[in-house]
């Protein structure tokens, strides 16, 4: 299995988020989560990304053969998974070339790969930049720091698309996009998209499964997910709200 | 700060100073502690004119009615000038060698370890350096091509003897002998340093650089370094500085001139890695330097820029008097504290002529137990008509134990002065390395990259050989334990 979430429960400050979680997701699998606010889906995000925050009271996670919980944040990042944060944080005087060139060499490394010179790297992140319709000065600025929603959101998929990542975690991409920008992303994500990897999409919205298709589709209420199947579940909720599943 | 984040900057090794290491030379110096003898001594060693052991009895003499300033934000114990050093030579240095050959194998096996070969060949292309080593200057590699162009770059102990005129009119011009305590002492008992003249309208085609280094243990380093820069010329010059590592305490006491005549630039930066001492705050070295200068002509400029890693105490405010009108002072600094490390480091702008300007850039980053303070005093001189300063104070925090203090003063006796004043203090933020960790970075990676963004503005105005290297110091500074 590429990605197996078994019985998880997860606390943080003494309140308890997820509760017996279970998820599964196969190579070349696109899943989407859908829940209410406060329901712990980001929670769910930061806990794979392994953020510290969080205590971890029951459950296992197996992610490409390794039990999640041995890799600390870099090393999963190297074994590829990637999360595309819901709030990207502003580091001013951090180029983002020179930043996202040792990202990528980090994992290269990791992976016993030769590790990518100044120019080829450059070359490639400027077609992949053309590719998502991101402006050659915008790589000069440091990492986020004046950008706007959309930008942070569009320097987000851009970075996905240069770390090409095998289990890509979207949290809240689509939040204060508007609809041109939510084109741009997600057109960048289905152009990444393989037989080879797969992608945790987590939304609030209906909106964003209109341009991403899922394979699944989960309705997570609570700390747990409630119901599984397919993208009609989302038409469901866009329908009836999350009412019903609580 | 999380536990992790203090691991890891715990687990970084814990006493990375790598040029603490001591050359075994047998050294000639005078008796310990400060009286006329000692001067006498060193004037003698130097074989210097009457005049100039008369400027520095001079200087003596003021000392010894001058109180050490109190005023800055800094804990140590009183320094006993009588138990320490002033004078120290490899032995066989009464007669400067000729060449490399003359000079003792391990001293040149020492600066290559410092990752400084002597050889010209192997010197950085375009950067002329002189070596000073305890108190004598070791070699000056380049003379030769510098001379066609009429620029003198030679230790301080040969200009005086070489170009008394030029000494006599200049030394001491823009930091009087009487100025404080540290100048008197610095004028008193100075051994050597550079001397720098760059003739008009010549531009210095490479980035001269001295390089210091204490290595004889209860010594006290005063160096003494003078450049004028003649009317339409332009200088860039640099500075570099380590000591070996040893328990107790040592003094380095620097005094630093320049002056830029009409139309002329200086640019002078220093990286600074004295040994900072332990991470119980033991050794390390106590470092009072001034550094002053002076903006004589009409669109002169003198820019500034430090990056202060180490020592143990960092007493420093590299200044400008902007005289001339229209001319411009500009300070860079970094300053980067840790374990017990103090420093109490800024400028002094003080604008005199009319459009004069001013910029000051400070980044303080403090670790560990310590305290890093700015200190700056902007002054608007009665004639100092439109006038202009800017000012930008940032302080980054790491860890909880560290104290970051700003001091600006500001003086205004000019209504048409315009005057700017930013300032901000930030801890470094946990979601900034989640951010750098999640996109495969480790820690250490993370917090480097932080950091050095955080100096930027600063590392920036380095000459390019100098800016890579203070990088990878600034990363090694922040290894070491976090509280």
């Amino acid at each position: 299995m590429f990605l197996e979430i078994k019985d998880l429960s997860v606390k943080i400050e003494n309140k308890n988020i997820l509760k017996s979680l279970n998820l599964n997701i196969s190579k070349g699998e696109v899943h989407a989560i859908m829940g209410p606010n406060g329901s712990g889906k980001s929670t769910l995000a930061n806990v794979l990304a392994g953020k510290d925050d969080y205590e971890i009271l029951d459950g296992k996670i197996n992610f490409k053969d390794n039990d999640l919980f041995d890799l600390n944040i870099e090393e999963r990042a190297q074994e590829g998974m990637f999360l595309a944060f819901q709030y990207p944080v502003e580091i001013p005087g951090v180029n983002i070339t020179p930043f996202l060139h040792s990202a990528i060499n980090s994992k290269r490394k990791r992976m016993n790969k030769q590790e990518i010179d100044n120019l080829s790297f450059a070359k490639l992140l400027k077609s992949k930049a053309s590719d998502l319709g991101i402006n050659i000065d915008m790589l000069k600025r440091s990492v986020n720091t004046g950008f706007s929603g959309g930008e942070k959101k569009r320097y987000e998929i851009l970075q996905m698309s240069i770390l090409n990542p095998d289990l890509a975690i979207l949290d809240e991409t689509d939040s204060g996009l508007d609809i041109d920008a939510l084109k741009i992303v997600t057109d960048g994500v289905n152009k990444l998209k393989t037989k080879d990897n797969s992608f945790l999409i987590i939304t609030h919205y209906q909106k964003l499964l209109d341009y991403i298709k899922p394979d699944y589709v989960h309705v997570m209420v609570n700390g747990s997910i409630v119901k599984s199947g397919g993208v009609e579940i989302a038409a469901e909720i866009e329908k009836d709200g999350f009412q019903k599943f609580q | 700060m999380n536990s992790e984040t203090l691991d890891t900057l715990d687990n970084y090794s814990k006493n990375k100073y790598k040029y603490g290491f001591v050359t075994d030379i047998d050294n000639e110096k005078p008796k310990k502690g400060l009286n006329e003898d000692t001067i006498k001594f060193i004037s003698l060693k130097k074989n210097e004119p009457e005049w100039m052991l008369d400027w520095r009895l001079k200087a003596f003499s003021k000392w010894k009615k001058i109180k050490a300033p109190k005023w800055a934000n800094l804990n140590f114990p009183e320094i006993d000038y009588q138990d320490i050093y002033y004078y120290s030579a490899p032995k066989g240095f009464d007669k400067k060698p000729k060449d490399l050959s003359e000079v003792d194998p391990k001293l040149i096996e020492t600066y290559n370890k410092l990752g400084i070969p002597l050889e010209e060949q192997k010197v950085l292309a375009g950067v002329a350096v002189d070596v000073v080593f305890d108190s004598v200057s070791v070699a000056t590699t380049y003379k030769g091509e510098l001379e066609k162009l009429g620029i003198i770059f030679c230790s301080i102990g040969e200009a005086i003897q070489k170009y008394p005129d030029l000494i006599k009119k200049y030394l001491g011009s823009v930091i009087p002998a009487g100025d404080h305590s540290f100048s008197a002492l610095n004028s008193a008992v100075f051994t050597d340093g550079s001397f720098v003249y760059i003739p008009e309208g010549v531009k210095c085609p490479m980035e001269l650089s001295t390089y210091f280094r204490i290595n004889a243990e209860n010594t006290g380093q005063f160096e003494r370094t003078l450049i004028i820069a003649d009317k339409g010329s332009y200088v860039s010059y640099l500075e570099g500085c380590t000591a070996p590592k040893r328990d107790d305490n040592q003094l380095h006491a620097a005094n630093v001139e320049l002056i830029a005549l009409e139309d002329a630039e200086i640019k002078y930066s220093t990286v600074q890695n004295w040994y900072p001492g332990d991470e119980d705050g033991k050794g390390g070295i106590y470092n009072f330097v001034t550094k002053r200068g002076l903006c004589a002509g009409k669109n002169s400029k003198i820019s500034w820029t430090q990056v202060e890693t180490g020592s143990a105490i960092t007493w420093k405010y590299p200044s400008c008097i902007l005289k001339g009108d229209n001319s411009i002072g500009e300070f860079y600094s970094v300053a980067i504290t840790n374990n017990f490390q103090q420093a109490d480091t800024g400028t002094k702008m003080t604008h005199i002529g009319k459009n004069t300007k001013s910029k000051i850039i400070s980044k303080g980053i403090s670790l560990g137990k310590s305290q890093n303070t700015y200190r700056g005093e902007v002054s608007f001189l009665r004639k100092a008509d439109k006038a202009r300063n800017y000012t930008q104070c940032d302080s980054l925090l790491v860890g909880n134990k560290c104290g970051a203090h700003t001091v600006p003063y500001i003086d205004s006796k000019n209504n048409t002065a315009v005057i700017e004043h930013e300032a901000s203090t930030s801890k470094i933020n946990e979601d900034q390395l989640y951010y750098c960790r999640q996109r495969g970075l480790s820690h250490e990676e993370a917090v480097s990259l932080i950091v050095n963004g955080f100096c930027k503005q600063v590392l920036q105005e380095l000459p390019m050989e100098f800016a890579v290297e203070a990088q990878k110091l600034v990363s090694i500074s922040l290894e070491g334990s976090v509280g």
